[in-house]
């Protein structure tokens, strides 16, 4: 271990290291406002702080927990809130076949690495060039944003229970955090018609389905995927 | 909230995880198999948007929450950062329903 960790140190001390170790604390402060967002509507779907903070600690992927959360809070069941999240947590899946080709190490190294494919650190390292950088990006962008995403949900999870979150606009904080998450899927066509796809469907079914279960069926648009671009 | 929630969505968020690094790992995929599961996030969150601003239990209605999703799109637009949008969202929306 000690080589290695000297080794780190030694990349992280590196001049062309200081733009990475920046833009890792930006996201990592940003995500740990996000994780106050989160914690806040965690507890007002009627979650309790030891809920929010294992959620976060466990299952650690923002869409997923925002999504099984606001399903809660509308009032849909268990296994739509599951449905949904779980595909959205199914793309940490692709991020990992990303990943693979840049991480390696033995296998208890990468069953941590796993925890921390998400959004944010495959988008760090996949925007670096050289291997060692992009091994020290997704390394340290993983941890900064692991730290502050689960201190940001204690936070709002203790605070959620202080406040009433109606009168704080909090909840329209999950479509505007959403709207954020969205923009860069909306990049290319593809994604664009999916994405106006997805929500007419959802728009269709809310009247007729159970309270969560339009999501799902929002699902079926990736079907415009088929079509070779 | 249910602990069933919690600990199914830890223990399937991670499968998803180590399925896609480890056990898959550098092996590929059909690539329209590969393009549809890239397309989830545009769907469903595109879904969730709409539902959280427009739906109320089963009744589709237009209220301060549409005013604070609409100037967060307009914010996300010109790139803000998130933080930025997630506050004018919110506060937006408190503003304009008490003025309602």
């Amino acid at each position: 271990m000690r080589p290695r960790l000297r080794s780190l140190r030694t990349q992280i001390s590196a001049p062309e290291m200081r733009p990475i170790l920046g833009a890792s604390l930006t996201i990592g402060v940003a995500a740990g406002v996000f994780a106050i967002a989160f914690g806040v509507g965690a507890v007002a779907a009627g979650g309790t702080v030891l809920q929010a903070c294992v959620m976060s600690l466990l299952v650690f992927t923002g869409a997923s927990q925002f999504s099984a959360v606001s399903i809660v809070d509308s009032g849909g069941s268990t296994a739509s809130a599951l449905g949904s999240a779980m595909l959205l947590a199914a793309r940490n899946g692709v991020y990992g076949l990303t990943m693979a080709r840049h991480l390696d190490g033995s296998l208890g190294r990468r069953l941590v690495a796993a925890q921390l494919t998400i959004d944010e650190t495959t988008a760090m390292a996949t925007a670096q060039d050289a291997p060692d950088a992009r091994r020290a990006a997704f390394w340290i962008t993983g941890c900064a944003i692991f730290v502050c995403w689960n201190l940001g949900t204690l936070i709002g999870a203790l605070a959620g229970e202080a406040i009433d979150p109606e009168t704080y606009g909090l909840d329209a904080a999950f479509p505007a955090g959403f709207v954020a998450m969205l923009a860069p899927h909306l990049r290319s066509r593809t994604g664009r018609a999916v994405a106006i796809v997805g929500a007419l469907i959802c728009l269709a079914t809310v009247p007729f389905a159970p309270i969560g279960v339009p999501i799902l069926c929002a699902a079926t648009a990736v079907l415009i995927g088929l079509r070779p671009p | 909230m249910t602990w069933t929630l919690v600990l199914l969505l830890a223990a399937a968020a991670y499968s998803f995880k180590v399925l896609g690094l480890i056990v898959i790992g550098r092996r590929q995929l059909p690539s329209t198999l590969e393009r549809c599961l890239a397309l989830i996030p545009a769907a469903l969150i595109a879904a969730l948007i709409v539902n959280d601003t427009f739906a109320d239990g089963k009744d589709l209605v237009l209220d301060a929450r549409a005013a604070g999703v609409a100037v967060a799109a307009v914010a996300a637009w010109r790139r803000a950062p998130l933080i930025v949008v997630i506050v004018l969202g919110a506060a937006v929306t408190a503003t304009v329903r008490q003025l309602g």
